[in-house]
């Protein structure tokens, strides 16, 4: 049974003395790609992680579907903007998320290979993982994170250390991996991107959730002025 | 995992347990005269190949070769403290004391001997030149056998040395270490013939006064009481004793020489 | 006074030269107190020290204080409480370990496991900082997560277990009053120096002062080439 979709309620976050959050409501529906947007310091990360699980809210609910909640977690997976690899091989990088969960050894390569291979990096597998390029390492980290086939893919601004080409074969592989079947829920300050990436799209400000709705619609005709000013370019924090 | 915690158990024990030995030693827990000098390294292997019995000698001051022994950490105690012996003895930690061998403390100092030493005509006036000089005095201050004789010298002179005298040094520590001390500061002391003539950083220093009865230094062996303690190694203990105050270990011990000297006397009575 | 006495330096050689054969068993045991020290210290010390990084526990701020502050231990302090545990007279006394290597196994075993475990502590904690949420995101437990940083920090590690090795070869304080410097039985390098020392051997006492830093060259040597330290690992395509 499905993890989604993913509701949340009034969430609120503070931190010294300030509201980074504010009374956040959304829901992350399944089969789409759906890519939080806002300029710096909206709170984009951190909505991010708490629909993850890594961060509690002081106030507000987050619920997935189901009431299995360890069941849920497992079913998601998350990359960061600056990849973290293991001191060990870039298989074994690959594999990492699977030894985890206890997967034997036969099943756990079989599938890291696989997962390298559709993300290009299959001649690598032998190397020490750390001298791959920035690029690299994070198709090692989508990889890793495609191998746990998950139902929802967390990313939070995977191609904001990265140069153009790279940031092509991310959002590529993105794709691929939503072609596969995972939710993709991410976040970004990129224009450019949420045009190429999103189907659904939150815009976040200030911490409150000023605008939800599809990409297509929020793109040619948002409903809000904060929207209309952001995508003019004027909205810089 | 099972295997692992196995191995690794079984690696501490082989590591932390005390191998077994054929024929079972005795601790001797001496003073660092007697051994530092090498008379057990030329006596005991003579013991040992008569007994078969092997000796592991732990050589301390003579203060902690008696707690040691008290504890019953150590199978006989030989040390050179006659005070110290019979109240360890008196005390029920020891079998009987036995004398063994003598030999005498001297006196050293710097060759020019500022608070002429050697002219004096008894060891009680030698340390009170010493005093009177205001001249620099290492003492063990450790409670050695040296050190309490060293004590009984300035008791006798009716002198009381502390720390605010600023001539008399109190180290702490033992007699090797204290003539290191000495050597360099220029100073006296009192130290037992043997561990001087085997002792090599001599620097400029040399014997200043000596031959006093006063100076007089006996040594005595006992054995750990095994009614106190009944794991001590009690036969064999008692073989050692024998052995020493034997004729053959009177002469091994009379056959030791250093530097083409006798650096200790037998004295044994003989026993039954 | 120095004229006709041979230096130090041409001691040492004629001693290494010849196999002396009371050098080599003092040498022998040298290492193997230390090594075993080392061993159960590491054995202890370094998932003591990665629990107390990853575990959360009501007092830890004072339990990493006390941590660190027992790093400073005294060894002849230790070597005390050991011989009043081990002595005949003791509580330990029925194990006959006192003046036995054994003894001084388990003193320098108690001197050095602070070392590796706040080190190990330290290391494991930088660790933990930057991998914690891509590990919580995989779904890994605080005890897998412990063995994850220990392997990964298995080179910094190192260095703490070198770290404990060196403070173990050159002490003698513990090793003196628990081993006793019984000829042939629990005699070591330190405790021969102090021994030729006191006899006013000096040039004898040096000549052994420069095997043992010798010896523990030696040893950093052969540590550092199993583990390839400081070996470029193919840094750049």
């Amino acid at each position: 049974m499905s993890i989604l979709p993913l509701e949340l309620e009034d969430v609120t976050l503070s931190a010294g003395g300030k509201r980074l959050l504010d009374g956040v409501s959304m829901t992350i529906g399944g089969g789409r790609r759906t890519v939080i947007l806002g300029p710096n310091g909206a709170g984009k990360s951190l909505l991010l992680r708490i629909c993850h699980g890594l961060l509690r809210p002081d106030a507000g609910t987050v619920g997935w579907l189901g009431d299995d909640a360890a069941d849920a977690r497992s079913r998601q997976a998350m990359v960061f903007q600056r990849p973290v690899m293991l001191r060990r091989s870039v298989l074994a990088n690959a594999a990492y998320g699977l030894q985890l969960k206890g997967i034997g050894r036969t099943e756990r390569i079989a599938r890291a290979e696989q997962a390298l291979r559709m993300t290009g990096l299959a001649d690598h597998a032998a190397q020490d993982a750390r001298t791959l390029s920035v690029g690299e390492q994070q198709r090692l980290a989508l990889a890793r994170a495609q191998s746990l086939d998950p139902e929802v893919l967390f990313l939070d601004e995977p191609t904001a250390s990265l140069d153009p080409g790279a940031t092509g074969q991310i959002e590529e592989l993105i794709g691929r991996i939503h072609g596969l079947g995972a939710a993709i829920v991410m976040t970004t300050h990129d224009l450019g991107q949420a045009r190429r990436v999103a189907d659904e799209v939150v815009f976040l400000h200030k911490g409150r959730v000023v605008e939800q709705s599809p990409a297509e619609r929020f793109f040619r005709e948002p409903t809000h002025d904060l929207s209309r000013a952001f995508l003019r370019g004027e909205l810089l924090w | 995992m099972v295997i692992r915690l196995a191995a690794t158990l079984a690696i501490a024990a082989h590591l932390l347990l005390p191998q077994a030995v054929l024929a079972d030693p005795i601790t001797l827990s001496s003073t660092t005269s007697t051994e530092n000098s090498g008379l057990f390294e030329h006596i005991l292997p003579k013991f040992s190949a008569e007994t078969g019995i092997k000796v592991r000698v732990i050589a301390v001051g003579t203060g902690q070769a008696i707690r040691i022994a008290r504890n019953g950490d150590a199978d006989v105690l030989l040390v050179h403290h006659r005070q110290s012996e019979e109240t360890f003895v008196a005390e029920g930690f020891g079998v009987e004391r036995i004398p063994v061998m003598y030999n005498d403390f001297v006196v050293l100092g710097p060759s020019d001997d500022p608070a002429d030493v050697a002219t004096a005509a008894s060891a009680l006036e030698a340390f009170q030149r010493i005093r009177d000089a205001d001249a620099l005095f290492a003492s063990r201050g450790d409670d050695s056998g040296t050190h309490k004789a060293e004590k009984g010298m300035w008791q006798a002179a009716g002198i009381m040395p502390g720390a605010r005298d600023g001539w008399y040094r109190e180290l702490g520590a033992g007699m090797g270490a204290t003539l290191n001390a000495a050597v360099a500061m220029g100073a006296y002391t009192l130290c037992d013939r043997a561990t001087w003539i085997s002792f090599t950083n001599k620097g400029a220093h040399t014997v200043v006064f000596e031959g006093d009865p006063a100076l007089f230094n006996q040594y005595s062996v006992i054995a750990v009481n095994p009614q106190r303690h009944p794991h001590v190694n009690a036969a064999a203990a008692d073989a050692f004793i024998k052995w020493l105050t034997s004729w053959r270990g009177q002469s091994a011990i009379s056959g030791f020489r250093l530097h083409g000297v006798q650096l200790f006397f037998p004295n044994a009575s003989p026993r039954g | 006074m120095t004229g006709e006495e041979p230096s130090a330096f041409w001691i040492a050689i004629q001693l290494m030269a010849g196999l002396d054969a009371e050098l080599t068993d003092i040498v022998g045991r040298s290492l193997r107190v230390s090594l075993s020290a080392v061993f159960f210290a590491s054995l202890i010390g370094l998932p003591l020290g990665a629990a107390m990084a990853v575990y959360r526990f009501p007092g830890r701020r004072a339990a990493v204080v006390l941590l660190n502050a027992l790093m400073g231990l005294p060894p002849v302090f230790i070597g005390l409480i050991v011989y009043l545990a081990l002595s005949r007279s003791g509580p330990l006394g029925v194990l006959g370990l006192l003046f036995t290597p054994g003894a001084m196994i388990i003193a320098q075993t108690l001197l050095i496991t602070p070392i590796v475990a706040a080190l190990s502590r330290q290391i494991v904690r930088g660790l933990f900082e930057e991998y914690r949420e891509q590990l919580c995101s995989l779904g890994a437990g605080p005890g897998q997560m412990m063995m994850t940083l220990l392997w990964d920090g298995r080179v910094m590690l190192t260095t703490a277990v070198m770290a404990g090795f060196g403070r173990a070869i050159a002490e003698v304080g513990a090793v003196f009053i628990v081993g006793g410097n019984i000829a042939y039985a629990t005699r070591v390098m330190t405790t021969a120096i102090s021994l030729e020392t006191s006899k006013g051997n000096l040039a004898l006492a040096l000549a052994l002062g420069m095997i043992l830093v010798l010896m523990a060259l030696a040893v950093n040597a052969g540590v550092a080439l199993l583990t390839g330290a400081g070996r470029a690992r193919g840094r750049l395509q």
